[in-house]
């Protein structure tokens, strides 16, 4: 690539090239050689202060990324944190995905909860700060000037008065040499050159010409792990079903097919390529077990969920004032039931991991959000110490919370571990469709009391749902305690987990217990029903689902009251500064009572992961069909790191929580999941989205995050919409319309 | 053994009739930018183009590609420089149009095909052609912005310029759009 763009130009040759000196093999933090590298990579007269950082004698300043790249840009904007402070051009920088390493660990190397910009804020920078302040005092060292006259920029260390200068490099062994100052002097935020800017993606390049080596990737372009096959796995058609039988004899003899085994997840097919391995698979006979929940399906799991709530009380996670003694005295007390359905993450990128095992050690390439969760599981599978197991994390095709769950990778160890060769397994849609942890399905009543004069005296909200932390940390506590602990421990300290934190889970309450309007009477309350559909964190969690039940009977309670959307929200914000500012921004930037001809406006605000949001959506209903024309979003995530990449993050939320809103949705059959692939479970699509614009606040507040927030209020506001298009109140997600 | 150009050099393929052109490409030739999305011609990741039209490579058998032209991603510059790329790729780098970019090879396949038979298409035309590539990251509205830029590119035989110039680039906040 040439030098007419700038910014690390992320090529493979380009990495392989600067690699090949760094010594440790890296492609795109993919280490195809597998060559021991001990983390953070500090070669021998390089300046390293900190894990993220190394500036080597060469003039290289390499930044470990420790948080993994699955579209959100954390491969851009946390490089240009460390730049800022190292007054360094973002494009100088080479990226390599880090490895497991303790110092990335808080507690785990996991990136969700749109937390990367808010956790690495500080250290990040003070990283960037302590090599400028430690390359200034080597300089002033040697040049024997006065530390405060020395100047740096742009790769360059100078002092005027003397006319001498140096790069980076050339004073990195002597910087390191230096004491590393604790608290070094940040940059004030008027001095900014790149945070604030849109410093334009690293990774726009290789992702526009193929060259971006995704997990499915690694291998295939090389020869860097020979023989390299790949497997494919069957996998139980229930949920809970247990593998009793198979015969792999006809498989065996298809053309290609290297060998068929038994893994703990199904029968795995190993072959000399995807087709032959997949054509391969078609000929294994398989008899599983009833299991648990051979009965089940979505319609039996909702009227379970009904009962739940008929009978039962539930925890009570917020009970402000007395709500029963509200709804006695209200004028009117309305009330209404949402249900949403599970969600599939649907990641275009299928799972898929690659391992192999050799001399006692064990190299996993995996697109994960959580790479020392895959070194956990892939050592008790490979039985291996965790020291033994090196992960190398690759670029995800999208993540939304999948890829924090190594499923995958155990699959891959497993096989890896019988084959005695590097092994990829590669999921089909339909395995990725059918064997998620889906976004629980949940059911939610809801009741406000009324006053004669309109006045909301109270609010209650009952829901009913799994518990998303329970359900995984049996499976998955193992990665949070230490390597030397038996495994026989860290189960049974899962399953005692599990259970103690069943109760306490907010994953499933955030986004409702937390309702910011001034209501004296509020009482909410969760209970847990947990057939056994394995579930997960899903593109802003909780406040996926409870974004669209509170704002969309907010917006019943407000038309009850008589009252404008906007007006009774801002009425009930005053304590809540931070919501409101976002909500007259929309409010003005998308006219508020003014929609365009045959089009009706809805709103809805809310906050999640420290960021706060108003959405305002367009729409018209022709001929029985929601056509969402113009979405408004404003967001205050706090000072704007990159502001067209968390533009783009609200984007692609508002785009993810549409597809929620108006297409898809999983059904349970059998115990098992009915939809397969984009046919029935359909995603937006170009023609069907709307132009959408995103406004900030002006905030100098410590940034949070965008990954997620852009997504909880579209649904409200366009059901919003729809209500005032039609009368019709849309209290089900996928929403659908009644002809009449 | 079968033979097709692929990106402009004739290869020979000793791999079933039956196995999808994806899994030549992809296994056979080794080349990665092509990708598998769902294996049905449901998501377009997998678009290539045969004889310069833009086809579903996971749906078709190599038998059908016999003595065809077949040009991947990797076909469509030198990858030498930003300036050889398809004004396609040089509009989608220009407006960061990517997030996780799995998709985007065949989504740039599917906009080459549109910009090289239509020199200034609509939004309509722009939405139909792209209609069945899927997104999971929602990057539709930036893909239909870099298709437009692509078309004007290629009208005008420009090349983009780009610079990245942090002393100029202005922070948008205050109300403004990014």
């Amino acid at each position: 690539m040439s030098d007419s763009i700038n910014g690390p130009l992320l090529t493979r040759r380009a990495l392989l090239k600067s690699s090949a000196v760094a010594g440790g093999g890296l492609v795109l933090g993919v280490n195809l050689t597998g060559c021991a590298s001990s983390p953070p990579i500090a070669d021998a007269g390089s300046l390293s202060p900190d894990a993220w950082l190394q500036i080597t004698p060469d003039d290289r300043v390499i930044f470990q990324l420790d948080k993994t790249e699955m579209g959100q840009g954390v491969i851009t904007s946390l490089p240009s944190l460390v730049a800022e402070e190292l007054e360094l051009d973002p494009g100088r920088i080479h990226i390599h995905l880090a490895p497991v390493h303790s110092r990335f660990q808080d507690p785990l190397q996991v990136t969700g909860g749109s937390t990367s910009i808010a956790r690495r804020w500080e250290p990040v920078r003070q990283t960037g700060a302590a090599a400028r302040e430690m390359l200034r005092a080597a300089a002033a060292e040697r040049w024997d000037v006065p530390t405060a006259e020395i100047e740096v920029r742009d790769g360059v260390i100078s002092h005027a008065a003397s006319e001498r200068s140096a790069r980076y490099g050339e004073l990195a062994e002597a910087a390191a040499r230096q004491r590393v100052p604790q608290d070094p002097p940040l940059k004030d935020a008027s001095a900014f050159r790149f945070i604030g800017r849109s410093v334009p993606r690293t990774d726009r390049v290789t992702k526009s010409t193929g060259e971006a080596v995704f997990g499915i990737d690694v291998g295939v372009n090389g020869a860097e792990l020979p023989g390299l096959i790949t497997a494919v796995v069957i996998r139980a058609p229930r949920f809970g079903a247990e593998l009793q039988s198979f015969d792999g004899h006809t498989a065996r003899e298809h053309p290609g097919v290297i060998d068929v085994f038994q893994i703990s997840s199904g029968v795995a097919v190993l072959a000399d390529g995807y087709w032959p391995a997949r054509k391969g698979a078609e000929k294994v006979t398989a008899r599983w077990s009833a299991g648990p929940i051979e009965h089940l399906d979505s319609a039996s799991l909702e009227a379970a969920q009904r009962r739940a709530l008929d009978e039962d009380s539930g925890r009570r996670v917020r009970n402000d004032g007395n709500f029963a003694r509200a709804a006695d005295a209200a004028e009117r007390v309305i009330e209404a039931e949402y249900v949403v359905p599970h969600l599939a993450h649907a990641t275009m990128e299928p799972m898929n991991c690659t391992a192999w095992m050799r001399n006692g050690t064990c190299d996993v390439w995996v697109p994960t959000q959580g790479p020392d969760i895959v070194q956990a599981v892939a050592a008790e599978a490979a039985k291996l110490p965790r020291d033994r197991v090196r992960v190398h994390s690759t670029l995800m095709g999208g993540g939304f919370g999948r890829r924090g769950i190594p499923d995958y990778a155990v699959e891959a160890v497993e096989i890896a571990r019988l084959a005695g060769r590097p092994v990829k397994v590669v999921w089909s849609r339909e395995d990725d469709m059918r064997h998620d942890f889906y976004r629980p399905a949940t059911c939610n009543r809801l009741r406000a009391a009324l006053g004669a004069d309109g006045n909301v005296l109270g609010w209650e909200h009952r829901m009913v749902g799994p518990s998303i932390i329970s359900n995984l940390v049996p499976d998955f506590l193992g990665a949070l305690l230490p390597g030397w602990m038996p495994s026989g421990l860290t189960n049974v300290l899962g399953r005692a987990g599990g259970a103690v934190i069943r109760g306490r889970d907010s994953s499933s309450t955030e986004g409702a217990a937390d309702l910011p309007y001034a209501i004296a009477n509020v009482r909410v309350e969760s209970l847990v029903h947990d057939p056994g559909i394995p579930v997960g964190f899903w593109r802003s969690v909780g406040h996926s689902q409870n974004a669209f039940v509170v704002e969309s009977f907010v917006d019943e309670v407000a038309h009850a009251a008589g009252v404008d959307p906007v007006a009774f929200r801002e009425q009930r914000l005053a304590g809540h500064p931070r919501h409101l500012a976002t909500l007259r921004l929309a409010a003005e930037k998308a006219d508020w009572g003014n929609p365009a001809p045959g089009r009706q406006q809805g709103v809805a605000v809310h906050a999640s992961f420290g960021s706060y949001v108003t959405e305002i959506a367009e729409v018209s209903v022709e001929n029985g069909r929601i056509r969402v024309h113009r979405v408004v979003c404003a967001v205050d995530c706090g000072l704007v790191v990159n502001p067209d990449i968390a533009r783009a993050q609200m984007e692609g939320g508002i785009i993810f929580g549409l597809t929620a809103a108006l297409k898809s949705h999983i059904t349970l059959e059998n115990g098992g999941v009915k939809q397969s692939n984009f046919h029935d479970y359909p995603l937006l699509r170009m023609d069907e989205t709307p132009e959408i614009e995103v406004y900030f606040v002006d905030r100098d507040a410590p940034p949070s995050g965008v990954g997620e927030p852009g997504t909880p209020p579209i649904a409200p506001a366009v059901a919003n919409a729809v209500y005032a298009a039609t009368g019709q109140r849309l209290r089900r997600m996928p929403f659908t319309l009644d002809r009449a | 053994m079968i033979e097709l150009e692929v990106n402009g050099v004739l290869r020979e393929i000793d791999m079933p009739l039956d196995t999808p052109l994806l899994w030549v490409i992809r296994d056979g030739l080794r080349l990665a930018g092509t990708k598998f999305g769902c294996g049905m011609g449901l998501c377009g990741a997998c678009t290539v183009h045969l004889d310069g039209q833009p086809v579903r490579s996971c749906l078709t058998p190599l038998s059908s590609a016999e003595g065809r032209r077949v040009t991947t991603i990797e076909g469509l510059g030198d990858g030498s420089s930003v300036a050889t790329l398809h004004p396609v790729q040089q509009a989608w780098i220009e407006a960061s149009v990517t997030q996780c970019g799995y998709c985007q090879s065949g989504q740039i396949m599917a906009a080459v095909a549109l910009v090289d038979a239509n020199p200034d298409p609509s939004d309509a035309e722009i939405d139909r052609a792209l209609a069945g590539n899927l997104c999971r990251c929602g990057t539709y509205p930036r893909i239909r912005a870099a298709v437009r830029r692509a078309a004007e590119l290629k009208r005008r035989g420009e090349a983009v310029v780009q610079t990245w110039d942090p002393a100029v680039a202005v922070a948008p906040v205050g109300g403004l759009p990014a």
